[in-house]
């Protein structure tokens, strides 16, 4: 945000903080993320970043703090007004989420279901939305036919279909070939272009957070301990930021400098 | 010391998971009555629920018909009695055998692949899509479910109770050879409608409520991938179990 007076946030996180029972998942995590800009959120496997995205959405409720979605207070709401204001949401799940028993056309159009469309207006917008994540031919068949890199982007296709306002991806590219990486990560960009909507990506793949986001942030501990545009994210001489994006084992993020940090290591987590 | 401690743990452990019943029927019992209704959806459960489970419930209370009748047959024999053997099997099935069963083995079949079903959608992240899609989860899911249970169980004990005093016909007449129009006067001369058949319904919708929620808040809150599915799918159907046992002793002292 190069200008945080020029209009108001369109989502975000103050103060969050949630614990499992003894563990301590988010620790007082603040950030904004502008209308129609891209945060990316990376960091080491098993540090929340998941729960994280959770709640930005309103699937996990924080111990504390707010999530605020233009203007408005998510936990504020009631039940049912919370409902309406995910409409402005659409999340793309880890391993897709797919509902297993519909073909992947009802999938697609579950989200339209309640929208007032007629059914031939719904089949317009299905096959317009796998379109554009270029999946052409495969709407009648089951999740479980596909592949993982078109599983997700089935998901994709389910989580644009209401025309969202705000996207969230769970680890997007997590278990893909290379290729398919890169595939997935040009696909959001696209979609980025044809939807103008304001994106928040978790990832661990340091390629993908450069590609996809205006702003790269690195979650460790609880915390977002540093938040940059990408190249500066990338330079940077900030030995945690150094250590996850060159991949080494030895670093402030394993080397108990946070507590967390070391039984992170035992865990191998 | 750790004996009561464990038991502690247990009575906490199950009040808790009562309190997590009743919760959950006051959300299933909000969004049941809110729009939108999903119709289709409830058809496809009551297919499941109902048809699907006729033939379990036909041999069921076949068999327990018939037993019904031998063992009967064998006691009353010893004093003269034989005549009043369609009597018991009616009333016994109407009143007691048929609901429960019925719900026990519905239970079984029914209730764990409620519980199966929305566990793997937990652990898939499924339940967590539809939330992000402003669909509620309870409303879409659950409602359906537990509604077609209600539904059908008084159905298929109905045709339980007609199953089982047949069985018993089959095994009186056939059989230990009692004499037809005897046995089928005696079986229908003590049994009232109101009494023992609808209270038998009564019980059947009850314990259709109960098993099928106790089996969609198991698969609900499934945590932990494949071993939590496993384990809701089993708690579902030993508590589900369980609790048609315990609702049947203390609707019977209501009903009587």
């Amino acid at each position: 945000m190069d200008n945080p007076a020029a209009a108001p946030p369109k989502l975000v996180a103050e103060d969050l903080h949630k614990s499992f029972g003894e563990k301590v998942v988010l620790d007082g995590i603040t950030f904004s993320v502008a209308d129609g800009e891209s945060l990316a959120i990376v960091g080491p496997s098993g540090t929340g970043k998941s729960v994280l995205l959770k709640h930005l959405i309103g699937l996990i409720r924080p111990d504390s703090g707010r999530v605020i979605v233009d203007g408005q207070d998510l936990w504020a709401l009631s039940g049912l007004e919370r409902n309406r204001l995910r409409r402005k949401f659409g999340m793309s799940f880890q391993e897709g989420a797919l509902f297993d028993s519909m073909t992947v056309f009802e999938n697609v159009a579950f989200p339209l279901r309640r929208s007032g469309r007629s059914p031939a207006q719904v089949r317009k917008r299905v096959l317009e939305c796998l379109e554009i994540v270029h999946l052409e031919g495969v709407d009648d068949k089951h999740p479980g036919e596909l592949s993982g890199g078109m599983r997700r982007r089935v998901g994709f296709a389910r989580a644009i279909a209401h025309e969202p306002e705000i996207l969230l991806f769970d680890e997007p590219n997590t278990g893909l070939d290379p290729i398919m990486t890169d595939i997935i990560d040009e696909v959001i960009l696209e979609m980025r272009e044809k939807t103008k909507a304001t994106i928040v990506t978790i990832t661990h793949h340091i390629p993908s957070a450069r590609k996809i986001g205006d702003r790269i942030a690195l979650l460790f501990g609880g915390h977002l301990l540093f938040e940059a545009p990408p190249e500066e994210f990338l330079h940077s001489k900030d030995p945690a930021v150094r250590q996850f994006v060159e991949g080494r084992a030895r670093g402030p993020l394993t080397d108990g400098i946070v507590e967390i940090g070391r039984k992170h290591l035992s865990e191998g987590a | 010391m750790r004996l009561l401690e464990a038991l502690g743990r247990l009575v906490l452990r199950v009040l808790e998971q009562v309190g997590r019943f009743f919760q959950m029927l006051g959300r299933a019992a909000v969004w049941a009555v809110r729009p939108p209704f999903d119709l289709p959806e409830l058809l496809r459960q009551m297919v499941r629920v109902g048809w699907d489970s006729i033939p379990v419930v036909f041999l069921t209370t076949l068999f327990t018909g018939m037993v019904m009748a031998l063992q009967t047959y064998n006691g009353f024999a010893r004093f003269h009695a034989e005549g009043w053997v369609g009597s018991v099997v009616a009333l016994s099935l109407t009143r007691e055998l048929s609901p429960v069963l019925t719900a026990l083995m519905v239970t079984g079949r029914v209730g764990s692949a409620m519980a199966a079903e929305l566990g793997t959608m937990r652990v898939t992240e499924q339940i967590d899509a539809l939330t992000s899609l402003a669909t509620e989860p309870v409303q879409y899911l659950i409602v359906p479910r537990v509604l077609a249970s209600i539904a059908m169980m008084p159905l298929l004990v109905l045709m339980g109770d007609a199953v089982g005093i047949y069985g018993g016909y089959l095994v009186a007449v056939d059989l230990l050879g009692a004499n037809p129009v005897t046995y089928v006067d005696n079986s229908f001369k003590y049994l009232t409608v109101q009494d023992d058949v609808v209270s038998g319904l009564i019980k059947a919708a009850v314990f259709g409520l109960v098993f099928s929620l106790i089996a969609c808040v198991r698969g609900y809150d499934t945590r932990g991938g494949a071993e939590g599915v496993g384990r809701a799918t089993t708690r579902a159907v030993v508590s589900g179990s369980l609790s048609v046992l315990l609702t049947d002793f203390f609707l019977t002292k209501l009903l009587f």
